[in-house]
C-alpha cells in the first residue's frame, strides 16, 4: 500500500514540484548544499547502512565522489532508501538527484522511462544461489524448482528468458522487498534464490547459514550496473558521469587515496597533473573547481580504492576482482574511462 | 429607505449560494486542468510514452499462480486479468470465511456460558488489536517454518500431501458419463428447493411440519452416489506425484494463497463478530422473552426471530467490511502472492514505466469492485427489509 501511495505522491510531485528543478540540478544543488542519493534498503557492500545510520558501499560511494567533486567533502548527501519498484517514481519525482542503487543499464528504461544512465559502477550477472545438500551443481538442473525472487527488477525478465530458452518449468515466487526474499528462501520456500551474483555474495551474508549456500557457476544475463539521472538535465549527469569516470582514470595512473597527496606534489606526468587538477583547467566545463579530481581521490579514493574496501576479497562479500569484467582494462577487464582532459 | 434592487440582489441567499458554488466549481476544474495540463508538459519533457499500447505487448514475465492460461509472450492485459482474478479469488474466499467465522465468534460472545463468550472476547480483541500487515507475515512464515519439506511432505492416503511448497490435491477428472451425473445433481437440487417451498406452504396452512432439510440432504446425497455407481465411476483422479523439487500434477494450494486468507478472514472476522453482536442486541429484549413465551426452542428463536431482525443493523456495517477485505487484499504483495497489486502495478510498472496509467487501471478496479459489492449488498438490504414491522 505504501508504495501505491508514494508511486502517487510521485506523481503528483512531478507534476508540481519539478518545473523549478529545471532550473539546473547542479545550481539547485549548490545552492542547498548538499544533494539526495536514492540508495538501496541494504545490500551489503553496494549501499548498507550500520547500527549509527552512516552508509557505505560501491554505490554510495559514487554518490560521495559527486559530493567530494562538487563541494570538496564527501559527505554533503542525504541518502534516501528505495525499494526496487520505488526508485525510478522517486527520481523522475525529484525525490533524489542521483540514483546508485545497482541498477541495470537497459535500453528500455534509457529510452522509455525519462531516465539517463551515467556510466557502469559494477559489471554483473545474474546467478543463481542453492542449498549445498541440493547437490545441485548448475543452473540447468533446475526443472521444476520454485525461485524466489524480488520485484522490479531486470531479474524477473531474464529467468523466464533463461527458463523458456532452456525449455524448463519453474515457479516464480516473486517478493516486494528484498529481506522478505532472503526469509523466504531461508525459510526453505524455495530451491534458488535469483538475483545479481553480486547481490546473491551480498545477500548470503544475511542468511542464518552462510556456508550452507552456494551460487552456482552460470551468469544468465548482462547487468551492467551503474548511477542515474535524470533525462533532460545534461549538465548535472555529466557531473555525475566524469566523477565516476575520474575515479577509474585515477586507477590507471596509479594515483590512490593513500599516494595522491605525494604523488601531486611531485607529478610530471601529464595525465597525472591534469587528475590533479594543477593543468588543463577540466573543472570549468563542469562548473566545477579544478580541484574536483583531486578531491575525489582524495576524499574517496579512486575505484581499485573503493572496490577493495567494500565488496573485495577481504570483505564478507568476497568478490574476488582480478579476473572479472571488473578489472581495469590493463589488466583484462573492460572498465575503461574515457580521458578527463 | 428602501433597499435598491441592485442590493435586493446582491443579499439575496439564492443568488450568494450560487455565487460561492460557481466559485468553488470553477476553482476545481481549474486545479484539475492545472494538473492534467502539466503532467502531460512534464511527461513531454521528460520523454515519458504515455497511452496504452502497451496493454498488448508481450509482457515477458511469468506469474507464480494463474487462474488462466498465460506464459511470458502473453500479453501485460493477460497479466492484468491474472492479477484481477487473484485479487477475486482471495477476496470471495475471504469473506466467505470471514462472515461465518465472525457470526460464529459474534453469537458465541453473547453466549451466557462464560468461559466461551470469554473465549470470543479475547479472540475478537486481540486480532483486531494487531496491524493486519504483521499477521500476515505472522502466518506466511509460521507457516513456512511449520512445514516440512517435498520430500518429507505429511501425506493423507497418498493421494492429499502438505508441505512448505503448499497443499497438493488430487484433481478429478470427469470422464464420458459424468454429465448425466451434473444433470441429476442439478435435478435433486432443483427438487430440494421445491420441497422446501412445499413444506413451508404447507405449514402456514395447517402448522404440520416437514423434515424438509434432512429428506433433501438424503436426495441430493442419495442420487449422487447412485448415479455415480450406475454410471461406472466415470471420474478418475490426477493424483500429484514428487518429481525433482516439487509435486507435478493434482491441484495445488500455494502458501502464500492459504497465508493470506487465512489472515484476511480471520482479521476481517473480529470486526464482523462486533457489527454480529451489535446488530443482535439492538434487537429489543421483549421479541426474545415473546419468542420463549410461545415455546419456541432456544435454536429457533435465533434463526426465526432474532436473526431476521438483526441483520437489517447488520448488513450495512457488514459492507463496509467487506469492502475493507477487498482493499486490505492489496498487502498480498508483502508474501509474494500474486495479485493485481504486485503482478500488473509491481512487476507491469517496473517494466513499462506507464504509472500513470496502471495506477490509474489499478484504481479503477478497487473503485469498481467496492462499488459492485455495495451494490449487492444494498440489494441484499432492500430484500431483508421487506415485510418489516
Amino acid at each position: 500500500m505504501n508504495n501505491i501511495k508514494n508511486a502517487i505522491l510521485g506523481l503528483f510531485c512531478s507534476v508540481l514540484m519539478v518545473p523549478a528543478a529545471y532550473a539546473g540540478t547542479l545550481d539547485t544543488v549548490k545552492d542547498q548544499g548538499f544533494f539526495n542519493c536514492g540508495v538501496s534498503q541494504g545490500v551489503p557492500g553496494f549501499s548498507n547502512p550500520d547500527e549509527n545510520g552512516n552508509w557505505s558501499g560501491i554505490d554510495v560511494d559514487v554518490c560521495r565522489a559527486v559530493s567530494a567533486a562538487i563541494f570538496g567533502d564527501a559527505d554533503k548527501v542525504k541518502y534516501v532508501p528505495l525499494t526496487a519498484k520505488e526508485r525510478f517514481t522517486a527520481l523522475q519525482a525529484g525525490e533524489i538527484d542521483v540514483l546508485s542503487r545497482n541498477t541495470t543499464w537497459t535500453l528500455s528504461r534509457d529510452a522509455q522511462i525519462g531516465l539517463e544512465f551515467a556510466g557502469v559502477n559494477f559489471y554483473d550477472g545474474q546467478g543463481f544461489m542453492v542449498r549445498k545438500d541440493s547437490g545441485i551443481t548448475s543452473a540447468m538442473e533446475l526443472d521444476g524448482a520454485s525461485v524466489c525472487t524480488n520485484l522490479g527488477t531486470t531479474t524477473e525478465l531474464n529467468m523466464a528468458d533463461f527458463f523458456r530458452a532452456n525449455s524448463m518449468a519453474y515457479e516464480p515466487v516473486v517478493f516486494e522487498k528484498a529481506d522478505e526474499v532472503v526469509n523466504a528462501y531461508d525459510e526453505g520456500r524455495c530451491d534458488t534464490y535469483t538475483t545479481d551474483k553480486s547481490g546473491l555474495a551480498a545477500q548470503r551474508t544475511k542468511l542464518a547459514d552462510p556456508d550452507a549456500h552456494v551460487v552456482l557457476p552460470e551468469t544468465i544475463s548482462k547487468e551492467p550496473l551503474g548511477p542515474v539521472v535524470r533525462e533532460g538535465d545534461g549538465d548535472w549527469a555529466d557531473v555525475v558521469r566524469w566523477s565516476l569516470n575520474a575515479m577509474i582514470e585515477a586507477e590507471e595512473f596509479g594515483l590512490t587515496n593513500s599516494n595522491v597527496k605525494t604523488t601531486c606534489a611531485m607529478t610530471s606526468n601529464p595525465v597525472v597533473a591534469r587528475l590533479c587538477g594543477k593543468e588543463g583547467g577540466t573543472g570549468a566545463g563542469l562548473n566545477l573547481g579544478d580541484s574536483w579530481s583531486y578531491d575525489i581521490v582524495s576524499k574517496v579514493g579512486n575505484y581499485g580504492d573503493v572496490y577493495e574496501k567494500h565488496v573485495g576479497e577481504n570483505t564478507p562479500v568476497g568478490l574476488a576482482r582480478a579476473g572479472s569484467p571488473n578489472a581495469s582494462y590493463k589488466n583484462g577487464g573492460v572498465l575503461y574511462a574515457p580521458p578527463a582532459r | 429607505m428602501r433597499p435598491s434592487k441592485f442590493s435586493n440582489f446582491i443579499f439575496n441567499r439564492n443568488v450568494q449560494g450560487t455565487f460561492y458554488q460557481a466559485i468553488t466549481l470553477s476553482l476545481v476544474i481549474l486545479g484539475v486542468y492545472y494538473i492534467v495540463q502539466n503532467t502531460a508538459e512534464n511527461m513531454m519533457a521528460r520523454g515519458l510514452a504515455s497511452g496504452f499500447h502497451f496493454l498488448g505487448v508481450e509482457s515477458q514475465f511469468d506469474i507464480g499462480m494463474t487462474l488462466i492460461e498465460y506464459s511470458p509472450t502473453s500479453t501485460y492485459f493477460d497479466a492484468f486479468i491474472v492479477g484481477l482474478l487473484n485479487t477475486l479469488l482471495v477476496a470471495g474466499i475471504g469473506i466467505f470465511f470471514a462472515t461465518i467465522v465472525g457470526f460464529a465468534f459474534g453469537i458465541m460472545r453473547l453466549s451466557s456460558n462464560w468461559l466461551i463468550a470469554k473465549i470470543a472476547e479475547t479472540y475478537i480483541e486481540v486480532i483486531r488489536n494487531i496491524p493486519l500487515l504483521l499477521q500476515i507475515f505472522f502466518w506466511y512464515f509460521a507457516v513456512l517454518r511449520a512445514l516440512p519439506k517435498p520430500k518429507q511432505s505429511i501425506e493423507f492416503v497418498d493421494s492429499v500431501f502438505l508441505n512448505n511448497r503448499g497443499l497438493f490435491l488430487p484433481d478429478p477428472n470427469f470422464g464420458e458419463g459424468s454429465s448425466v451425473i451434473f444433470y441429476l445433481f442439478w435435478i435433486t437440487i432443483i427438487i430440494s428447493i421445491s420441497i422446501f417451498i412445499w413444506s413451508k406452504r404447507r405449514q402456514n396452512r395447517t402448522g404440520i411440519t416437514f423434515p424438509a432439510f434432512y429428506v433433501s440432504a438424503a436426495l441430493i446425497v442419495g442420487v449422487f452416489f447412485a448415479a455415480l455407481t450406475a454410471t461406472g465411476f466415470p471420474v478418475s483422479f490426477d493424483i500429484p506425484e514428487l518429481k525433482g523439487f516439487n509435486y507435478k500434477g493434482g491441484m495445488r494450494l500455494i502458501p502464500e494463497l492459504v497465508a493470506l486468507t487465512f489472515a484476511l478472514s480471520m482479521y476481517t472476522a473480529a470486526f464482523i463478530a462486533e457489527v454480529v453482536r451489535a446488530g443482535i442486541m439492538a434487537v429489543s429484549k421483549g421479541q426474545t422473552e415473546a419468542a420463549r413465551s410461545v415455546g419456541l426452542k432456544e435454536g429457533l428463536v435465533l434463526r426465526l426471530i432474532i436473526i431476521p431482525q438483526a441483520l437489517r443493523v447488520i448488513v450495512p456495517p457488514l459492507t463496509n467490511q467487506y469492502l475493507n477485505l477487498t482493499k486490505n487484499s492489496s498487502l498480498a504483495a508483502a508474501i509474494a502472492y500474486p495479485d493485481l497489486v504486485l503482478v500488473f502495478a509491481g512487476t507491469a510498472l517496473m517494466q513499462t514505466g506507464q504509472a500513470i496509467e496502471i495506477i490509474g487501471m489499478v484504481m479503477g478496479v478497487y473503485l469498481f469492485l467496492s462499488l459492485f459489492t455495495s451494490i449487492i449488498m444494498n440489494l441484499f438490504n432492500r430484500i431483508m427489509k421487506v415485510g418489516e414491522r
